[in-house]
């Protein structure tokens, strides 16, 4: 990863009070005409379909990961509309988005886990790599060892540290000491805990705080090096110097592997990805280049999110 | 607006009423429960504490000597009064009166056989003495003596060869301290003989008588391999003649020289009697008994009804084999029980799709624990012990039959019946620890790329493993205490060998077995000397209690260390 380092503005700057923390461009800008006029919701209301604006840089990526026409119901219930995303190759993408608009669903959707909950149904499909993940010969398993996950809500597994972070190359049956233990020295390095567990590397998981936990599982997402990596909301329990050591190792993990990064830390966004994709009440309202959606978004809906006039 | 509170409000919302009630149900469980073991403990463990021994002179001129045990106060009627001769009645009924209508009796025990509980009235006693030399002998039967059990009086002289050796009573009981050992061990001898040595004969010829059956059915009546079993049995009787001879020259030996030693007492009544000394299991003088003497006693007492096996149609001696068959029944009952529960809570809750038949299946898992148990006795006896245990005889042991082997009662079938009524225990524990681990554990399972069945294993198990125990906990609780369905799978009385001894294959699930419910029962209520089997009844029930005690006490410890293990705090 030879690839020069972006500058991360370091979390210590957002300790001070902000007003307002990004610079979201000034409501007074004369708008041009090729923007939407606050019609989004009033046609979501009416029940009508959205149209989302897609940025054409994005068309230029290379797609690890391309969202078709995807819908889900969970019984009657729509939670994902029609949404079209293409995750381009090594980059970070961010979903951003109000609670409950969905961005959950659409990750776990990634790796097949609402599987598990009865009566979901699905429309539409997606392809890791141009491999259909909902076609009907697809295996679930191999697909979900292709990609590694992060939860909203951390869940260590009742073991030691150690067999957490090894747990995906357990269940591959390595059984390779040297091996075992280099995976899980890089992983945990990787998620920035190494030197808080090294010496209880075989004390129970369960026994960390609850920030040390989410860690030990992005070393866990991490230790089999995954294709696509989908992390919901993965520092929503840390502290501002253990975020920031996450927010290196995404900018470190881009380029080799595809991240996928649910976050409503706009700072985050700003800082750490790529592309940014906005959702609101399940639909897919606006996906560009971070810098275009934070400064100059397409949609008023968007606009009004990013700068924190809306929510 | 400021709030104003209402006192009378404030008090329901803290709760307090609550708070006591709820205290309160917890103070009245704990009380019951402290009062049963109080009660059980107080009883059973006073049993084998030696009473004083007490004489008491009557007005009819009867001398009584034994231990009071037990005393009450009750209204004698009128006629009871009138029936009494008449140099005493005035007294009698003066004492009465003076008591308010009421007297005072207590209840002797006298003796082990025959009238040997008395209710003595305090206005029949002249005097009252306790008999410093006193002594109380516990007896075993003999051939040529029926008797057994307690005996209360004096101890005359000890006799060798019908001459005395020792002659006061006190020199007496420490010639008998320094002989009785032996005694005892020419005891042991005879007894290990007789079902040792013998019996290993007796088990030789029936096994050969066996072969010979086994060649007529496999091969004909009249084959060579019938003419070569029958060789062999004769010449293993040939054989046998000489040990068996050996056997009898030995054992006349040992009770000719057990027949040397005896004991000359004299009872309350001044009637001498001769009792050998090979047939005194304990005795001592309760009376002359220093602190330090009761304790040994008692401890003797204890170590005997805790190791040795049962005596005089259970009523004497120890329980060890019930001891040792109730552990075994409960383990063997417990490694059946826990497979089957698992995986079928593993099928119920992981892997059946939720719907009309697996609420079926709920419901009459949860109904089965309700069944009561006689019923799964009834049915152990006519499946596993005439269906299963029958087509194992036919199949396996054809020679044996029409005796059958596992065609009935067998500890095995007793354990198969209790893990079946335990069965809902497990299998409904077993469920809610599985549907207890958080879905989140298992959702990063999967998000791994684990398969189903590593994650059951890997993530779900271990996390469900406290729980899973307290399920095991409750079946081992539930399935010790049980006593109806044993009576009708091979719970017996006495069962001469234990299902676990020396002889190969050294387990022998097809052997009825003692249990200590069983025990209790048999003791306390199918035995005519039921006033005299009391205090055991109460001992025994708190060595139940024990037993279950140690049983569970060991499973929630094996819990705890696996809970710390893998249920950590959250956060
Ligand atoms: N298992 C479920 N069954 C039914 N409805 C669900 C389920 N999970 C989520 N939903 C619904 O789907 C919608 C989207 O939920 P989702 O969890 O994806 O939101 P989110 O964008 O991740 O929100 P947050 O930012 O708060 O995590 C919500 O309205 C929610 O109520
Ligand atoms: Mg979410």
């Amino acid at each position: 990863m030879a690839e020069p380092k972006r500058q991360i503005p370091r979390r210590m700057d957002m300790m001070q009070p902000t007003p307002r923390p990004l610079p979201a461009s000034p409501p007074e800008q004369p708008r041009t005409g090729d923007r939407h006029t606050s019609g989004v919701l009033d046609a979501i209301a009416r029940g009508e379909r959205v149209e989302s604006r897609i940025h054409e840089q994005v068309a230029n990526e290379d797609p690890v990961l391309g969202i078709e026409n995807f819908s889900l119901f969970y019984g009657p219930s729509k939670a994902l509309h029609d949404v079209n995303l293409r995750v381009p190759r090594g980059k970070v993408t961010a979903l951003i988005g109000p609670s409950g608009c969905g961005k959950s669903t659409l990750l776990r959707s990634i790796n097949r886990l609402n599987d598990l909950i009865d009566n979901v149904r699905i429309a539409g499909d997606m392809k890791l790599n141009g491999d259909s993940i909902y076609g009907p010969r697809v295996d679930v398993i191999e697909l979900r060892k292709r990609m590694g996950m992060v939860f909203q809500k951390s869940n260590p597994f009742p073991m030691s540290i150690y067999e957490n972070v090894v747990y995906p190359l357990r269940i591959d049956g390595v059984r390779d000491r040297a091996m075992l233990d280099e995976v899980c020295e890089r992983s945990l390095r990787g998620a920035a805990l190494w030197d808080e567990v090294k010496d209880r590397l075989h004390a129970s998981a369960l026994r960390l705080s609850g920030g040390q936990q989410q860690r030990v599982c992005i070393a866990r997402a991490i230790a089999a090096e995954p294709e696509v990596l989908l992390m919901d909301e993965p520092c929503s329990a840390l502290d501002p110097i253990a975020t920031g050591k996450i927010e290196d190792l995404i900018w470190e993990l881009k380029g080799t592997y595809s991240v996928v990064l649910v976050t409503h830390n706009m700072q985050q966004a700003a800082r750490c990805s790529d592309y940014t994709a906005f959702f609101y009440l399940g639909r897919l309202i606006e996906y560009g280049p971070t810098e275009t959606i934070f400064t100059r978004p397409l949609t008023t809906e968007t606009e009004d999110y990013v700068s924190g006039r809306f929510g | 607006m400021r709030r104003v509170a209402d006192p009378q409000q404030t008090i329901r919302a803290r709760g307090e009423p609550m708070l006591w009630l709820c205290g309160g149900a917890l103070a009245t469980c704990l009380l019951m429960v402290a009062g049963l073991l109080l009660f059980v403990g107080w009883n059973g463990g006073a049993t084998f504490w030696p009473r004083p021994l007490m004489a008491v002179a009557l007005r009819d001129g009867s001398t009584l000597l034994g231990e009071v045990t037990r005393d009450d106060t009750y209204t004698p009627s009128a006629e009871r009064l009138a029936e009494l001769p008449d140099e005493w009645r005035t007294a009698a009924t003066v004492a009465v009166q003076s008591r308010g209508g009421t007297a005072h009796r207590r209840l002797l025990r006298t003796g082990n056989t025959g009238d040997h509980f008395r209710w003595v009235d305090d206005f029949a006693v002249t005097a009252e003495t306790r008999p410093e030399l006193a002594v109380v002998i516990d007896r075993r039967a003999s051939v040529e003596r029926e008797a057994w059990g307690k005996w209360y009086g004096y101890l005359d002289a000890l006799l060798l060869d019908g001459e005395p050796v020792a002659t006061t009573p006190r020199d007496a009981l420490a010639r008998i301290a320094k002989e009785h050992p032996a005694a005892m061990q020419r005891n042991e001898r005879i007894e290990s003989l007789r079902e040792h040595a013998i019996g290993r004969l007796a088990d030789a010829e029936e096994e050969a008588r066996l072969a010979i059956r086994r060649a007529d059915l496999r091969h004909g009546a009249n084959s060579p391999q019938h003419g070569l079993a029958q060789a062999a049995f004769d010449a293993l009787r040939v054989e046998q003649v000489q040990a068996r001879k050996a056997i009898d020259t030995e054992l006349t030996a040992l009770r000719t020289e057990n027949e040397r030693w005896q004991l000359r007492l004299r009872n309350a009544d001044g009637r001498t009697e001769k009792l050998h000394l090979a047939d005194v299991v304990r005795i001592h003088a309760p009376n002359d008994l220093s602190l330090a003497g009761q304790l040994s006693v008692y401890a003797d007492r204890w170590w005997e009804f805790l190791t040795a096996a049962p005596r005089e149609t259970n009523q004497e001696g120890g329980v060890w084999p019930a001891i040792f068959c109730t552990v075994l029944m409960t383990l063997l009952m417990s490694l059946l029980v826990v497979p089957f529960g698992v995986l079928a809570a593993l099928y119920i809750r992981e892997y059946a799709k939720a719907g009309i038949l697996i609420s079926a299946v709920r419901v009459a898992v949860n109904n089965l624990a309700g069944v009561p148990s006689i019923v799964f006795g009834v049915f152990g006896l006519g499946f596993f012990c005439y269906i299963i245990g029958g087509s194992i005889d036919s199949l396996f042991y054809p020679e044996r039959l029409p005796n059958p082997t596992f065609g009935t009662g067998a500890l095995i079938w007793a354990s198969l019946t209790l893990a079946l009524l335990t069965l809902p225990v497990v299998i409904v524990s077993t469920e809610e620890a599985l549907a207890a681990v958080p879905s989140s554990m298992r959702e990063g399972s999967y998000a791994c790329g684990a398969s189903k069945w590593q994650t059951i294993r890997r993530i779900v198990l271990p996390r469900a493993m406290p729980g899973l125990m307290t399920g095991v906990i409750l079946a081992m609780a539930r399935g010790a205490g049980e006593v109806a369905p044993l009576m009708l799978v091979g719970a017996v009385k006495l069962a001469p060998r234990l299902p676990f001894d020396g002889d190969a294959p050294f387990f022998h699930p097809s052997r009825s077995f003692m249990h200590l419910g069983f025990h209790i029962y048999d003791l306390g209520f199918q035995s005519q000397n039921s006033e005299a089997n009391k205090p055991m009844v109460f001992t025994t029930t708190l060595l139940l209690i024990g037993v279950v005690l140690f049983l569970n006490v060991t499973a929630v410890w094996l819990r705890s260390r696996l809970r710390r293990r893998f249920v950590g705090a959250q956060f």
